[in-house]
């Protein structure tokens, strides 16, 4: 079973796609170019103190707002190696798989962490902080693919013998 | 437990006695629409992806409607680009003018009681009309379908709406939904399914459950679905004689089969119930520039109307055309209003023709355009400019959605927007 430990960001509700990455920076050409606004409506200063294999652990409703693909993207370009919420808005959701980000729905998680707090997280089964299980549904194995080819163009790559 | 609608639609498609709200199941696609404007970027995922063929190309609907006929030079390269992934998959579900693709699938016979639909619209939600589920994606996840034939789907949670009663006059489903939206809010259904009953809504037609089942996802739903029932039998019946029987590979449940397997259960557990008395709405509209901006005509009477849009796959059906013509009949449109309608299908059309709506409308001073998106899409004839307004019967009111960015776009009923078209402001069809 597939474990990683790391340091946690700590968001609210709601989390929309503008405050994951503001329109006014949606058309610049890269996801590289646009990773450093992210958040920039609420922690303008967060993107920079991302480092890779962080997580962010948030409320309800995590990616609610429009469809802009672009959102996932630049969560998982700024290094984060997955997303843990009560919720997520379901566009976002299948964008964010779609795109190679690992989410995962947890209820009571947030209520207990703090920022800068280290998670332990063993995929489809559990989240250990400091001691306490907080138990994760297990995904679909077709998803676990899809995130750990990176995406689902190249998950179907893969699944064609093409990579 | 029992289950509701959605979750035995499900359940039965992957096998299973029972699905629960937040399970993640892989299910087996029975159709799929595609259309003009996504076409060549699922194209370009499809060959990305490495697939050669398609998993199964009967059950693989191609439909040009937006850009038909082409209003700009570039639009008829998507026509180009279908056309080719047409001969190389050899599909054979095409419709390159016969109207809208929501109409079509479900007036072709595409779509049937307890099918699993996803189309590259979020208008997708329409099909619950027939007792499907179907919903909108993304063109990465159509073309992975394309080359496996299945896709992961989260088990929604239900808001189940109970409206019983008699509409009084001059009230349409589009009414309903509209209410029902600014009641829950742009964002009060995310990710839930609507699933409608009540005895308003067993004596609607299919073509009424439509508008309903159109508009969910402007309150941010999955999808919405009505039970089926005679009515809706007797519809998918007809449907599969349209265009020359093309939707009818497989056949139908029977009713009885229907309602055995696809009836919500007395127990099942629904997220919310919402229970309407139909007696109690009225017409309203949709203002500026909101889908939830809710306000009953009596409040907006007399804003001056510089056009009317009927049509669209929300309201550009048969009996829409047909309560606009029972408003017109005999009446002239005010004289410095365009008066813009648009069958949602060659069918609609042709139907529209036979009963004599089209010709009332035209006495009255309409414009009759071919079937297609049309207007409500601001890529053909009618676009408007600042400072002007128009009451349409459409689905989105967005902020230069018709037009420029300054124009006022109020939705409203089929009854509502002729009433308007002959007064020359706004008001409700008189009873």
């Amino acid at each position: 079973m597939e474990q990683f430990t790391g340091r946690v960001w700590v968001l609210g509700d709601d989390i929309d796609t503008d405050i994951i990455i503001p329109t006014e920076y949606l058309a610049m050409k890269t996801i590289d170019d646009m990773k450093k606004y992210g958040f920039s409506p609420l922690r303008p200063e967060l993107a920079s103190q991302i480092k890779p294999g962080d997580m962010i652990v948030a409320g309800k409703n995590f990616g609610c707002g429009s469809s802009r693909e672009q959102a996932p993207e630049v969560v998982k370009a700024l290094g984060i190696r997955c997303v843990i919420a009560k919720s997520f808005a379901r566009i976002f959701f299948r964008n964010a798989i779609n795109n190679g980000l690992l989410l995962i729905e947890q209820p009571d998680l947030y209520d207990d962490v703090e920022e800068g707090d280290t998670i332990t997280v063993t995929v489809n089964q559990d989240v250990n902080h400091k001691g306490r299980q907080y138990p994760i549904a297990a995904l679909p194995e077709n998803l676990v693919e899809i995130i750990e080819a990176g995406g689902l163009v190249k998950a179907m790559r893969r699944r064609n013998g093409l990579d | 437990m029992g289950q509701t609608v959605v979750e035995k639609i499900l359940a039965r498609n992957i096998g299973v006695q029972a699905v629960k709200p937040g399970d993640i199941v892989t299910v087996n696609v029975d159709r799929v629409m595609l259309d003009d404007i996504m076409i060549p970027f699922i194209v370009d995922k499809f060959h990305e992806m490495g697939f050669e063929k398609v998993w199964d190309p009967d059950k693989v609907v191609l439909i040009y409607d937006h850009l038909v006929p082409a209003s700009q030079q570039d639009d008829t390269r998507h026509y180009r680009v279908g056309d080719e992934f047409v001969e190389e998959c050899g599909l054979t579900h095409v419709h390159r003018s016969d109207g809208i693709c929501h109409q079509l699938m479900t007036e072709a016979g595409y779509v049937k009681p307890g099918d699993i639909v996803f189309g590259t619209d979020s208008h997708t939600t329409t099909y619950g009309c027939v007792g499907a589920f179907s919903t909108g994606i993304g063109y990465t996840e159509m073309a992975a379908i394309l080359g496996t034939g299945t896709l992961w789907v989260k088990v929604p949670e239900t808001i189940r709406v109970v409206i019983d009663g008699k509409l009084p006059e001059g009230v349409m489903s589009k009414d309903i939904i509209l209410r029902l939206i600014g009641d829950l809010g742009a964002d009060g259904a995310t990710y839930r399914a609507l699933e409608f009953a009540g005895t308003t809504v067993e004596e609607m037609s299919v073509a009424s459950r439509m508008t309903m089942a159109n508009m969910a996802i402007e309150a941010g739903a999955k999808c919405a679905v009505f039970t089926p029932d005679e009515k809706t039998m007797e519809y998918c019946e007809q449907s599969r004689e349209n265009y020359g029987g093309c939707g009818a590979q497989e056949s139908l449940m029977s009713l009885e089969q229907v309602q055995k397997d696809l009836m919500g259960d007395p127990d099942a557990v629904y997220y919310q119930t919402i229970t309407y008395q139909a007696e109690d709405f009225q017409p309203v509209m949709a203002c500026p520039s909101q889908v939830d901006n809710i306000c009953n005509v009596s409040q907006l009477e007399g804003i001056t109307v510089d056009q009317v849009f009927i049509g669209s796959c929300t309201n550009g059906r048969l009996e829409d055309l047909q309560a606009a013509a029972s408003v017109l009949e005999g009446k002239k449109v005010a004289p410095f209003v365009k008066l813009i309608v648009t069958p949602a299908s060659r069918k609609v059309y042709e139907d529209a023709l036979a009963c004599g709506a089209l010709q009332t409308l035209m006495r009255a001073g309409a414009i009759i355009t071919h079937p297609g998106c049309g207007l409500c899409c601001g890529r053909t004839g009618g676009i408007l400019s600042d400072g002007e307004r128009v009451v349409a019967t459409n689905n989105r009111n967005f902020l230069g959605r018709m037009g420029t960015s300054k124009v006022e776009i109020y939705l409203a009923s089929p009854m509502t927007a002729a009433a308007c078209a002959a007064a020359g402001k706004i008001t409700a069809a008189k009873g």
